[in-house]
């Protein structure tokens, strides 16, 4: 399993209500089923992969997080999750001040724009970046609003939410982002992993 | 309609108070079982049956001799597998398979009941249904399943009864009936009325049957349960059995032949009378108003696990009418999953032979089966 999905289940308290927004195929969603018995639904936009989720006996609501998380009540779970899916939207904001609404706490992970090979790619090519994490071209990319760590640390100013952990990725290698290595962590962590509560 | 000693039924003789204020009781419930009740009796599922169907869901017909109405969803390792689950389905009460309705005799007259048959709801459907579960001796369902009219039956079962089934779904349906639906639903009744055979709805005694008047009915609805693009690509402008416009009213089309087939064919299973009953309990079912407006009251003591299915080309009851549902479910933190089916079969998707839904019903069903309690 993606070592993005252990640390997320890794924050998750055991027995807690999630709700995974953009839960693709419910590998995350399953292995919080199993080995912290949360009780867990997911939200998807792809027909294709809620039928997957079905399949493997989760309860997922097709749909789209921009749209469909407003019939959710203020705090409905202990956790929203949302797994790479936030620079896809239309309306990032929005979408952020949902999942806070709906969940007491939520946790955002994003692919770091702010990586060295892509600022590098910039510099160097002149053209947008393609790497592993982001391999689509400008004009058929689904990631329209990318940020980077540094980015999303200033954005809960603005927002006005708290950051309670903020973790970098880094060739499966797990460390703290604080105010004194956030330069270090926006040029060489390819992954943010957010803990947020309003 | 013979061959009636086929048709299983209960007595049911506790006395039922209908919503229209009238009291039934030692009345007739027609069902019919598929699969074995295994020894917990945790494996039982109803199914509700829509406007024109019946308890025959799948097998032969013993009436029609017709393959029942959802062969393709129910039977031995399809998605209703009979081979794990006891499948119970009742004839609904005002039909005409068996079960109390204006077909019958009022024992007070000694007359057939026609129009002088009490109006019937979904609510008094169910409320009949319920007697099954207690003559099986089913404490609780593992679930209750129905498409259309069989849909609304299943939100107003866990309703009515919120402890008595662990999942429900709610097929193709809605939680009322919109100003369009009640459109098509009347324009099927005048039909009826409009035939000189109805005879206000007497026509048994006078050996007759109003089968113009329920044809043209059926050739209306069966438009709706069809999408355009369905429509267009099976007919087209397609001739029937002729090279070139005849200039008159034969049907020279094949859309119009294939809908007067459908309704030949329905007047020969079907009572007039009864279909004017259960439209009118469609169009009167609102699950919204029974709560006062808020469709959430309807399910707030439950924990049955709902799915919800709806269909892309379904025009009948569309996708956002099917996701008020889901909507009102996640608003009290209910159990719900919910998927849209892609299929250009219209309503009839939920019948017919739609790989996806058949699959994610299946899917649904059998995890949710080994889930432990």
């Amino acid at each position: 399993m993606k070592t993005e999905y252990k640390i997320i289940a890794d924050i998750i308290e055991n027995n807690s209500s999630v709700l995974d927004v953009g839960c693709d195929d419910g590998t995350l969603m399953e292995f919080l089923k199993a080995n912290k018995n949360t009780n867990i639904r997911g939200i998807e936009i792809s027909k294709e992969k809620v039928q997957t989720c079905i399949a493997k006996g989760l309860t997922v609501i097709e749909g789209n997080a921009e749209y469909d998380l407003k019939q959710f009540p203020n705090d409905s779970f202990d956790y929203v999750v949302l797994g790479q899916t936030l620079q896809a939207f239309v309306n990032p904001e929005l979408v952020i001040k949902e999942l806070l609404r709906v969940g007491k706490k939520a946790i955002v992970t994003i692919p770091n724009f702010g990586h060295w090979r892509v600022r590098l790619d910039l510099l160097i090519k002149g053209s947008m970046p393609i790497t592993n994490s982001l391999p689509h071209d400008w004009y058929n990319t689904p990631n329209i609003h990318m940020c980077t760590i540094k980015d999303f640390v200033k954005f809960s100013e603005i927002i006005g939410f708290k950051i309670f952990k903020s973790l970098a990725l880094k060739n499966k290698n797990i460390s703290n982002i604080s105010n004194s290595n956030l330069f270090f962590k926006n040029l060489f962590g390819e992954l943010g992993i957010f803990l947020i509560e309003k | 309609m013979n061959n009636k000693e086929n048709i299983k039924t209960l007595i049911i003789e506790k006395p039922l108070k209908l919503d229209c204020g009238q009291t039934i009781s030692n009345f007739p419930l027609a069902y019919e079982t598929f699969g074995t009740l295994n020894e917990n009796k945790d494996n039982a599922i109803l199914v509700c049956h829509a406007l024109t169907g019946d308890q025959f869901v799948t097998g032969i017909n013993p009436i029609t001799k017709k393959d029942g109405w959802w062969a393709y969803a129910v039977g031995p390792n399809k998605s209703i597998d009979t081979n794990k689950y006891f499948v119970i389905c009742a004839n609904v009460l005002g039909g005409c398979m068996g079960s109390f309705g204006p077909s019958h005799e009022n024992p007070k007259t000694k007359k057939i009941y026609g129009t002088d048959f009490p109006v019937i709801t979904i609510n008094d459907m169910v409320n009949a249904q319920i007697n099954l579960l207690d003559f099986f001796g089913i404490e609780k369902l593992f679930s209750v399943v129905g498409g259309s009219m069989g849909g609304m039956q299943v939100l107003q079962f866990v309703s009515n009864f919120p402890d008595r089934t662990r999942t429900a779904v709610p097929i193709a349906c809605t939680s009322n009936h919109s100003a369009q639906n009640i459109a098509f639903n009347e324009l099927g009744r005048q039909a009826i009325a409009a035939d000189h055979n109805w005879l206000d709805g007497n026509y048994t005694s006078k050996n007759t049957v109003p089968e113009k008047g329920l044809s043209v009915a059926r050739m209306a609805a069966h438009i709706t349960y069809l999408s355009k693009k369905g429509l267009q690509e099976k007919f087209g402008r397609k001739l029937q059995e002729r090279d070139d416009l005849k200039f008159g009213f034969d049907a020279d089309f094949q859309i119009e032949s294939y809908l007067r087939y459908q309704g030949s064919v329905f007047v020969d299973r079907f009572d007039a009378n009864s279909y004017l009953y259960i439209t009118r309990a469609m169009d009167y079912f609102d699950l919204i108003k029974q709560f006062n407006g808020n469709l959430s009251n309807a399910f707030k003591n439950t924990k049955t696990k709902f799915f919800i299915i709806s269909f892309t080309s379904d025009w009948l009851y569309p996708t956002q009418e099917n996701k008020e549902i889901v909507i009102a479910l996640n608003a009290i933190s209910a159990n719900v999953g919910f998927v849209e089916i892609e299929s250009d079969k219209g309503h009839d998707s939920f019948l017919l032979d739609v790989p996806d839904f058949l699959k994610a019903l299946k899917n649904f069903l059998d995890k949710s089966f080994i889930e432990k309690l």
